[in-house]
């Protein structure tokens, strides 16, 4: 499976100019407003004709400008899911979820009615009317009504953004259940460095209209630099561990991951379940020598193999923890002081309260919290 | 109340002709309204605004200028008028579907207005949605547009059924005022009002216009309510 894309594209005094290529499976269009990601996920849908250039899906063509080639988008078999849901007020959910249904040749229906029903947990709001939903629910049939087509590729565009966290944590399980228990790639657009890190195996960065890098999740992360400013302090290695075990007693689930294990409060999966999270660079400090009569649990020992300069008094400095790279951001001067600099051995210190919800994503939520 | 229902067969006819033609002229409008109502909302082509004039002529014109316009392009001698009887056999001077004709057209700016007003109000978004779902364009107006614009499709055509019930001058002046042919309840109270004795002829008419019209009304309003709430835009 792969998303090739090779677009020019002007909008006024915006233009797009972006070439990406993808086989992920679940690619992440990452950027800040106005990079131009909603207008290029709208030209694989067909809702957006490019002035030029070509979009493939899998070898088959739906764009080629030089060779007059424009496959509508009802001819594409590419499932959307917009960020304002889009349900139709005059249906109830059960028809919503099956008008694509009625226009997939029969041949071609994977998707069966009561597996996606079960998948998002949407079995309750069948009979129900889209006004009566709550946001989190109407994006839940939105991503239903978009499986049921039995779609090649689904792309979603910022499903997440107008709702509120309760909401988004509410979702996000879901979507990670998309992409690990069903065959579809997915696209996905967002500006959002916790859902990115998340959710996408290889990430596309989007700025002023130009593709500003892409690769695998976890090396796009490591580059701070290519974060939105405002999402900066959002950045930081993103590690795929496995619960090793909990402990209860303390309200803690120690993951098991290449740097050693590592405690995060606790997780309401069962042992051996993979964990995605995400260390922010902010949250990390450089230790030279084993500490001790400290407060932090998670200390890991490293090898640093990157400093480079970040904002205003900061430095990031790259930790190659026995293969997974942990970034730190610190003062200058803390370098300075600690005289680190390519090749030392040092411990990377992480304090167990400062992984949260946004940053331990996994398994769907048991608890009714907010 | 005996009087009221104490009708003449001639006055009976001028109701169910009335109705009828009403009825005509309305369903007849509804596909072309609906046609030119998308033209005028969506379109965007050379000579919009002379359309949008052209369909609103009926609405400033005086209804006999519409009528006589009527008489001498649908007329026996009109070129469209012949061309009509010639190759379809249809004819419509001095008939009741000339009435319809004339009825129609009087009404037609008021449907058109109330079916854009709805095609504009209609969230293209949604279309848009259809479209990924696998819908064709023909589809997605079929299954998501008609059914989004159903209120304001009733309430055009309820306008032009109203107006068609109430239309006078077009119709006297097009296919004139003939008992059981095209002698509808205004030509028909006309016609009371210029015998000397006729007023109360003339009062059940009119009494009996006003009961349809309202029940009319009384019927959209209904059947608007009701497709409202089954799109909880209440």
């Amino acid at each position: 499976m792969s998303v090739v894309v090779d677009i020019g594209h002007r909008l006024g005094d915006f233009g797009i100019d972006a070439c990406f290529e993808s086989a992920g499976r679940l690619t992440a269009l990452f950027g800040p407003s106005g990079s131009g990601k909603t207008t290029l996920i709208n030209m694989i849908a067909g809702l957006i004709r490019p002035d030029k250039g070509r979009i493939a899906i899998d070898g088959r063509v739906l764009v080629d400008t030089a060779a007059s080639i424009f496959v509508p988008k009802h001819r594409r078999r590419i499932g959307m899911v917009f960020q304002d849901a889009r349900l139709f007020p005059h249906m109830s959910v059960a028809s919503n979820l099956r008008y694509g249904r009625w226009f997939t040749p029969t041949a071609e229906r994977y998707a069966d009615f009561n597996a996606v029903v079960d998948l998002l947990g949407i079995g309750p709001l069948l009979e129900r009317r889209p006004a009566k939903l709550s946001g989190g629910e109407k994006q839940r049939v939105a991503i239903g009504r978009a499986l049921l087509a039995s779609p090649k590729l689904l792309l979603m565009d910022e499903p997440l953004a107008s709702l509120d966290d309760a909401r988004k944590a509410e979702i996000l399980p879901y979507i990670e259940r998309l992409r690990d228990e069903t065959k579809i790639p997915i696209v996905y657009v967002s500006h959002s460095v916790s859902e990115v890190a998340r959710l996408a195996s290889d990430v596309v960065v989007l700025a002023q209209g130009k593709v500003a890098a892409s690769g695998p999740t976890g090396a796009i992360m490591q580059r701070l630099d290519l974060l939105p400013a405002e999402e900066r302090g959002e950045g930081g290695a993103v590690l795929d561990t496995a619960v090793l075990r909990h402990d209860e007693a303390f309200g803690m689930t120690v993951l098991g991951s290449a740097a050693g294990e590592i405690r995060v409060p606790l997780l309401a999966i069962p042992a051996g379940a993979p964990v995605r999270i995400r260390i922010r660079a902010r949250d990390v400090m450089i230790a030279t020598e084993l500490p001790t009569g400290l407060s932090a649990l998670n200390i890991l020992p490293g090898t640093i193999v990157a400093i480079e300069p970040g904002e205003g008094p900061a430095v990031e400095v790259g930790i190659d923890c026995n293969g997974a790279t942990i970034l730190a951001r610190i003062t200058e001067q803390s370098r300075q002081a600690l005289k680190l600099r390519l090749g030392r051995k040092v411990f990377a210190v992480v304090k167990t309260v400062s992984f949260d919800r946004a940053n331990t994503g996994a398994g769907l939520p048991v608890e009714a919290d907010g | 109340m005996n009087w009221l229902l104490d009708l003449t067969p001639d006055e009976w006819n001028a109701v169910r002709l009335s109705i009828k033609v009403a009825t005509v002229a309305m369903l007849a409008s509804l596909p072309p309204g609906i046609l030119i109502a998308l033209l005028l909302a969506r379109g965007q082509f050379w000579g919009k605004t002379l359309l949008n004039g052209l369909v609103h002529l009926p609405l400033i014109l005086p209804p006999v200028v519409t009528g006589y316009l009527l008489l001498l392009t649908f007329g026996r001698r009109g070129p469209a008028g012949a061309f009509l009887a010639e190759h379809f056999g249809i004819v419509f001077s001095f008939r009741w579907t000339g009435a319809a004709l004339a009825c129609g057209i009087m009404g037609f700016p008021l449907m058109v207005r109330a079916i854009r007003l709805s095609i504009e109000a209609v969230d293209r978004k949604m279309e848009a949605a259809a479209g990924t779902l696998g819908a064709n364009p023909l589809w997605v107006f079929a299954t998501i547009t008609l059914p989004l614009i159903l209120p304001g499709l009733i309430a055009g055509a309820i306008l032009a059924f109203a107006k068609a019930m109430g239309e006078f001058g077009a119709t006297i002046t097009f296919v004139s005022n003939i008992p059981n042919e095209t002698q509808t309840l205004p030509s028909a109270i006309y016609t009371f009002t210029q015998v000397p004795g006729g007023d109360e002829g003339a009062l059940r008419l009119t009494l009996i216009s006003i009961v349809i019209s309202m029940a009319a009304l009384v019927a959209s309003e209904v059947l608007a309510r009701r497709v409202g709430r089954r799109m909880d835009i209440e």
